[in-house]
């Protein structure tokens, strides 16, 4: 009786995951052509594949690799963040020296000294419009690509009282900025507003009153899809709809770690998250994890349910390391910036092993 | 000498030899046709205006020409089996660029200072709408699909206007003065090029490049480089869309300008890129002590043997055999042709002798008839392709008499006056304005008293001139010094020297895109003109008078107009004592400081003022740094 329980419970295990994406990984290294093995970000262009490393930016073509260094125009050789400019298929380029952008083979490279930029140290980009928004290490950004005006924004205009930017996401409604200690900033494109949200536990590095808003201050990504914001911190995920906060932890979640690099939601509801101790996936319902397992290595994928149960589902690839920075999306497979290297996952159709 | 007018004259071919050439830049096209009686045209403030025509195109049937007029602002359509004006139609403030519909029913003309473009129904000669565009559009082309392409010159970018919905699609990124535009045959593909260069490493070589826009997708898929380029005009692609044609300058900045007897000042040529050269290279249309000067428009022939091109600055079209000079391209030696003077004789089959300062040409359908926009002359010349001579010339109607400003004009285009007619003023000064390059100009050595090249804009009131302040005036700055400075042939004396200097002092302002029409400063621009009028320091202590910035830059014009050294002199400068330019559209006129050092505003203090020479900065946070510049945007 005990093991037909069993049984059935593996079989009904089985059948969820099913439903979670599952892929064959594929993985780039500075043996394939990458020019540094610490991939900070990754973003897709249809078949072209961009890279932001530790040591250039590089683009897959047609099974090639193709580096581009500072001798290029790159402001800086470490790439942190990349964000297309889906309309005119402009890449700019958040590095550690500037901001750069590059758009059919001309690099150009705008920096503190250059230009209106806030700060060389650039750690994130998005496009709205024909408008630019940078988060830098002193403040936010805004690049009026008509006018090539910039407004800036720091603890002098906007109610952040760090000015550590360290993530920024646009949509057509709302700006969001994730501040590093001082929460996540919103900006409405309508009232020309600015708004904080902070952590109601304050700095206390324990969580008391757990969905009633933002799970910490010490924020590193926001992702707004769909009116829906998801927020990553140091210390757990937080999502919120414009009235309610939902957060996750790791003891009570899917999420095999706090320690959150990006949140990439496809529709606000499907979720993706860099960790440190690999990437993990949200339906709204189920988790998954990807990852080389912490102990043996070996390719291993985790499945959460809703009611808590974690299942193994038999893989024989992973991405390139478990530390994980960066994710985008090519139709239904994925791209994982790690530490050890660039993955493709490669989406497995049901019955494919 | 002006154009006679309301003669009918009958037709007669002129022969392109060397001697008439050489005639016929010293005044009228010779043999030239006036064939209608014209209007006289007079501006709201009551001074004579005349049509100046810059941009043409033709019907797809080739049976109506039409003309831009950048002076009058209005487009003139031409019969062109009667060879007379058809119809006119007002547009916009000086409008320069023209494309028309494949049907032939819509023409679109950009309106460069009024940063829109004026939709024309073709058959009534009537404006239908104006539609928006970027800042300062000046070339346009239609992609036969419902979208336009516009190159706006103070915008650095292409606008993508959506021509059902009325609005701008998308903004791609160009390069700085991006200037003209074409579409290939099929309207697969559009070309754009750009009148200012990208900005290279203080004292290195230039470059340019062509954008190439998918307009399927309306993305720019490739950038074409153009190294040791800097002023790239017209572009036309042939009909079979392999190969590619634009007219640049290869400027020869980096050495004294002394060195022009060795043709040393600018290299005049042509892009040549395509399927059929597999890259692009560029090869020189000028010859030893015949230079063909400011090349701009650009024709290939539809059965792809020949191509035309116009010379503004030594008024005369080149005929090329178009065999000849892909062979020349894709020969071992075509990289290294680029400066060789004796290269051009290859290809160049013909050079014809047209009116004052050709801009754009537009071939027939059938390639027979090329017709020329002479813009100081206000007529069209007709060139019989198969004669390879002028045919006939159509008066547009300019004033009977010329001002002294028009006769400057003729002279500040014109080539006639250097060494070879290698160049004229607006060989650097394009279209009235800059070129983006610092240039070695005096015979003191290489790379001795580097200097920027200064904006013309309303500068009447600005005296002294030259970044060391040693002309006291514009006829000093112009007259018999530049025999010795610059054309090492002969200089401007008398009556051509007041009349230049007549042109010079008019040219006006160009709108300012920074500043709102009623005045109103933004809040940014407000702080910064709070910084720029400052007197003490952040700390509260008081900064030196000669160290606040509305102190030198003061006035209408921003200069006090005096000599002063704030800490930008180089070791090569003979001293470090800098006129104090004037302030006025200096948004538009990048790089910066004496010698071109600075790329941008910024530059200027962030790299340039170290110790606080060149007013007191560094109390400022970037925010505030921010804020001046969005102030000296509006000035």
């Amino acid at each position: 009786m005990r093991a037909t329980i069993i049984a059935v419970f593996l079989a009904a295990s089985a059948l969820f995951a099913q439903d979670l994406p599952r892929f064959r990984w594929e993985n780039f290294t500075t043996a394939n052509g990458l020019p540094d093995n610490r991939v900070y970000t990754v973003c897709v262009d249809g078949g072209r594949i961009w890279a932001g490393t530790d040591n250039g930016l590089a683009m897959y073509e047609n099974g090639k690799w193709r580096v581009f260094t500072t001798a290029d125009g790159l402001a800086h050789r470490a790439v942190l963040s990349l964000t297309l400019d889906k309309k005119t298929h402009t890449l700019w380029i958040a590095t550690m020296g500037g901001l750069s952008r590059y758009s059919a083979g001309r690099i150009d490279s705008f920096t503190q000294l250059n230009s209106g930029l806030t700060n060389d140290v650039v750690y994130g980009v998005a496009v709205q419009g024909d408008l630019v928004w940078v988060a830098t290490a002193a403040g936010g950004a805004r690049y009026d690509t008509r006018t090539s005006q910039w407004s800036m924004f720091n603890e002098r205009n906007t109610p952040m009282y760090e000015i550590w930017t360290y993530g920024v996401s646009a949509a057509e409604d709302k700006v969001y900025y994730a501040v590093w200690g001082s929460g996540v900033l919103e900006y409405d494109v309508k009232t020309d507003h600015w708004l904080k949200y902070d952590d109601p536990d304050g700095e206390n590095e324990i969580v008391l009153f757990k969905d009633q808003g933002l799970i910490h201050e010490i924020t590193t990504s926001v992702s707004y899809v769909n009116k829906i914001l998801w927020a990553a911190t140091y210390f757990g995920a937080s999502r919120y709809d414009g009235r309610n906060w939902r957060n996750f932890l790791d003891k009570d979640s899917g999420l095999p770690s706090n320690f959150l690099n990006q949140v990439k939601s496809v529709d606000g509801t499907r979720t993706w998250f860099s960790t440190d101790k690999g990437l993990a996936y949200f339906d709204g319902v189920q988790w998954a994890t990807y990852r080389p397992s912490l102990d043996t290595h070996a390719p291993e994928m985790l499945v959460r349910d809703a009611a808590g149960a974690v299942t193994h589902v038999p893989v024989t690839t992973a991405p390139a390391h478990n530390y994980t920075f960066g994710i985008d999306f090519q139709n239904d497979d994925i791209w994982v910036a790690t530490a050890k290297g660039l993955s493709h996952g490669i989406r497995m159709k049901p019955g494919d092993k | 000498m002006g154009i006679e007018i309301g003669k009918s004259i009958t037709t007669g071919g002129v022969a392109a030899s060397h001697a008439h050439r050489r005639r016929d830049r010293q005044g009228a096209v010779a043999g030239a046709v006036s064939i209608l009686a014209c209007l006289v045209f007079v501006t709201v403030a009551g001074a004579q205006s005349y049509p100046s025509p810059d941009d043409l195109v033709l019907s797809p049937d080739g049976a109506r020409l039409y003309a831009v007029m950048s002076g009058t602002g209005e487009v003139v359509a031409i019969d062109t089996a009667k060879r007379a004006v058809a119809g006119r139609v007002a547009v916009g403030k000086v409008p320069r660029g023209i494309a028309i519909s494949p049907d032939g029913a819509h023409l679109y003309v950009t309106n460069s200072w009024a940063d829109t473009i004026s939709e024309i129904d073709a058959a009534k000669m009537q404006a239908l709408r104006t539609l928006p565009a970027g800042f300062e559009p000046t070339g346009i082309a239609s992609d036969g699909h419902g979208a336009l392409y516009v190159a706006n010159r103070l915008g650095s970018d292409v606008t993508v206007v959506d021509v059902a919905a009325g609005a701008i699609a998308r903004h791609l990124i160009a390069a700085p003065g991006a200037s003209y535009a074409t579409a290939s045959a099929d309207g697969a593909r559009i070309f754009v090029t750009h009148v200012y260069p990208i900005l290279s490493q203080f004292r290195k070589p230039t470059r340019s490049e062509i954008e190439e826009i998918d307009a399927r997708t309306q993305i720019v898929t490739n950038r074409i480089a153009l190294p040791d380029a800097a002023g790239v005009f017209h572009v036309a692609i042939s009909r079979d869309g392999r190969l590619g044609l634009a007219a640049l300058l290869r400027p020869h900045n980096l050495v004294p300008l002394a060195h022009v007897e060795h043709g040393w000042a600018f290299g005049d040529a042509l892009a040549v890129f395509g399927d059929d050269i597999g890259g692009a290279v560029q090869l020189p249309l000028d010859a030893i002590e015949d230079y063909f000067s400011l090349p701009f428009g650009v024709a290939i022939a539809p059965d792809k043997k020949r191509a035309y091109v116009s010379a503004s600055g030594s008024n005369e079209v080149a005929v090329l055999d178009l065999a000849r000079l892909v062979a020349a391209a894709r020969a071992p030696s075509a990289a290294r042709m680029a400066n060789d003077l004796s290269a051009a004789a290859r290809y160049v089959i013909a050079r014809i002798p047209v009116g004052r300062n050709p801009r754009n040409i537009a071939l027939s359908p059938d390639g027979a008839t090329l017709w020329v926009a002479n813009r100081l002359d206000d007529s069209i010349s007709i060139i019989d392709t198969a004669r390879m001579s002028v045919s006939g010339t159509i008066s547009l109607g300019a004033p009977a008499t010329l001002t002294p400003q028009r006769r400057g004009e003729r002279l500040f285009y014109s080539s006639s006056v250097s060494f070879g007619h290698s160049f004229g003023c607006a060989s650097c000064h394009i279209d009235s304005t800059f070129d983006g390059l610092n240039w070695d100009l005096e015979p003191d050595g290489f790379g001795i008293d580097i200097v920027d090249n200064r904006a013309l804009e309303d500068i009447a009131d600005t005296s002294p001139f030259k970044w060391n302040g040693a002309n006291p005036d514009l006829q000093t700055e112009c007259g018999p010094r530049t025999e010795r400075y610059f054309f090492r042939s002969q200089g401007f004396r008398g009556d051509d020297l007041e009349d230049l200097v007549s042109y010079i002092k008019a040219i006006p302002l160009r709108p300012n895109r920074y500043r709102a029409p009623d005045g109103e400063l933004t809040p940014a621009q407000e702080r910064g003109k709070a910084i720029f009028l400052r007197t003490v320091r952040k700390d509260g202590t008081p900064i030196p008078e000669t160290n606040q910035c509305f102190v030198c830059h003061s006035g209408k014009y921003y200069t006090n107009q005096l000599l002063a050294d704030v800490g930008t002199g180089k070791p090569t400068d003979r001293s470090p004592m800098i006129d104090t330019p004037e302030l006025t559209n200096v948004v538009n006129s990048a790089p910066y400081l004496h010698d071109g050092s600075a790329h941008t505003l910024e530059e200027i203090w962030t790299i340039f003022n170290p110790n606080d020479r060149h007013g007191q900065t560094n109390d400022l946070v970037k925010d505030e740094l921010n804020d001046l510049i969005e102030y000296l945007k509006t000035l």
